[in-house]
């Protein structure tokens, strides 16, 4: 469990968070992912929870993640943090104005939460509330500033000043390397830190080529100095699913070599119907899909690992939380540092 | 100019069913030129009314007049009288012109004929696209004449989202993404550096948030009028 660290502890920590303390002392980091259940259910949490613990420094709870309602990330977090394990509460421009994003960062930081990304948020046309109204009141950059703003100037949005206990969060923000204007990115990602980021996690990374291309940018500008970067990586499940994000997730480069050695590990089932395949057949061509899945993984932390400037890696591996731990120990980050 | 579409007839049927005398009111402004709510339109929609109600077995009697603008009350009193002969009137102006006559008019009954969808320009022949959001605030001089909170989704104010790919929007490959179409413009005129200052986040009060908004020009009051 944490300890609430008030006005920042004075011992140069901003947030006094597992993940800060990690990146601080120089560690590579392991982010990991928790996706919140479609219902009311805390045992769904409590048991991700268990699979992540030890394996990550801390894990980020997804806000209506895809715009589809789910626990929300805060309630969720408190679970994670009474299971031992830090929690990175996301929050989306998409749901919340400036007043309920601050009312449930005092909530959160009172909770024991200390680390929180902003995002803009997926358009909730794509979830299953596509008639609703959205917010939008602020943007991310936006967001990044006013929650550093809460921490270092001790002021609300509005300018006014905080009587008592501050939200001290680890700041964190997204970007996704090769979405459109690709030229822009980095540019936009040495705005998040200007606004006061501490931390970036990217979108996922299967391109390593393009990634150095982008972070040679990164270097260029300086930012790797001012900011943690993690990069996102994730296993595959099956060729399918590879060529489905390659080709309507925006921002994800999945190389076809990669998508190929999927393909190539099927090899043994293929060109068989799927009435030809009996369950078994099904279940060993899935389990042979996935170990590939986690040995890319594997293998992507080790060359991204090598760039300079990436501080860490967030692993997203959603509704298959129980990947996680053969990936971080397969990439030899295993034991996670104590700090 | 503001753009608007007509309802579908089935809709338009059961907001005039209990009338038996029905009157239509087209605009000669911003719907005629968008080819929704003008004459042409106007003549159109009554007399498919006729047909219509003469189908179902109840004939009503619809006629059709045309004002100049429907969203200025002068122009409204030169159809006062056929106003009020009618059981129900069907406006086929804009939500402005809806509300201006049911003002004007507090014993007629008033109902829209058109959806009024945004405030934008033809980009050709039988298409149009919003433009503005009537924020209040205007930012176009920070992003090269391009707005991004009537065209970014998510009205972003500080660079395009994850969501952009191949120049258009996450929601729909309809829609160019705003931000891909500012940073292009700013980019092919070096004016890019405008783009790495954080805007600040904007207020919204002199939009629909701050409430319903007036503006009063004393200047151009009348000594009459003035409170």
């Amino acid at each position: 469990m944490m300890t609430p660290q008030p006005n920042g502890n004075g011992n140069g920590y901003l947030s006094g968070s597992n993940l800060e303390k990690v990146l601080k002392n120089g560690h590579f980091a392991v982010t990991g992912e928790l996706g919140p259940p479609q219902n009311a259910d805390g045992e769904v949490i409590r048991k991700k929870a268990k699979l992540l613990k030890g394996n990550v420094d801390a894990v980020n709870l997804t806000d209506n993640q895809t715009a589809i309602v789910r626990m929300s990330s805060i309630g969720a977090g408190t679970i994670v943090v009474q299971e031992g394990l830090e929690p990175i509460i996301q929050m989306t421009c998409r749901d919340r104005n400036r007043l309920a994003m601050q009312s449930d960062l005092l909530g959160a930081y009172a909770l024991g939460m200390r680390n929180l990304l902003c995002l803009s948020g997926d358009h909730q046309t794509f979830g299953n509330h596509p008639n609703a109204k959205n917010v939008f009141d602020m943007d991310s950059i936006q967001m990044v500033q006013m929650v550093a703003g809460m921490r270092d100037a001790k002021v609300f949005q509005c300018g006014e000043a905080f009587k008592g206990q501050e939200p001290r969060f680890f700041v964190g923000a997204a970007e996704s390397p090769f979405a459109n204007p690709i030229e822009f990115r980095p540019l936009r990602l040495g705005k998040k830190v200007k606004a006061g980021a501490n931390f970036i996690q990217t979108q996922l990374i299967y391109d390593v080529e393009a990634f150095k291309t982008f972070m040679a940018k990164v270097r260029e500008l300086g930012l790797h100095e001012k900011v943690y970067l993690l990069a996102g990586v994730g296993p595959l499940k099956s060729p399918t699913m590879a060529r489905y994000m390659k080709d309507n997730v925006p921002g994800l480069r999945i190389p076809d070599q990669l998508i190929g050695r999927m393909e190539a590990t099927g090899a043994p089932w293929a060109g068989k119907s799927k009435d030809e395949l009996t369950k078994e057949d099904k279940k060993a061509r899935s389990t042979a899909w996935q170990n590939e899945g986690i040995q890319i993984c594997i293998e992507l932390i080790q060359q991204i690992r090598e760039i300079e400037g990436v501080a860490g890696v967030h692993i997203m591996a959603i509704e298959w939380e129980d990947a996680v731990k053969p990936i971080v120990e397969g990439a030899g980050l295993l034991p996670r540092p104590i700090v | 100019m503001i753009i608007a579409e007509q309802k579908p007839l089935a809709e338009i049927k059961t907001l005039v069913t209990d009338a038996q005398k029905v009157l239509v009111v087209g605009c000669g402004t911003c719907v005629t030129v968008c080819f929704a709510g003008g004459a042409r339109e106007a003549a159109i929609t009554a007399s498919s009314l006729r047909m219509a109600s003469k189908l179902d077995g109840g004939p009503k009697e619809v006629t059709d007049v045309t004002v100049q603008r429907q969203c200025e009350w002068e122009y409204l009193d030169e159809i006062a009288q056929q106003v009020g002969e009618v059981d129900v009137v069907l406006s086929l102006g804009c939500g402005i012109g809806v509300q201006a006559m049911a003002e004007h008019f507090p014993n007629a009954w008033i109902v829209p004929g058109l959806n009024t969808s945004f405030l934008g320009l033809p980009t050709e022949q039988g298409v149009w696209a919003e433009r503005c959001a009537a924020c209040g605030d205007c930012i176009l001089g920070l992003t090269g004449g391009i707005c991004p909170i009537a065209r970014c989704s998510k009205s972003l104010l500080n660079g395009p989202c994850g969501g952009s790919e191949n120049g258009h929007c996450e929601i729909n490959d309809e829609v160019p993404c705003a931000w891909q179409l500012i940073y292009d413009r700013l980019s092919s005129m070096g004016k890019l550096d405008r783009l790495l200052e954080i805007q600040p986040p904007k207020n919204w009060r002199t939009s629909r948030d701050g409430g319903p908004r007036k503006i009063v020009r004393p200047d151009l009051r009348l000594a009459g009028e003035e409170e």
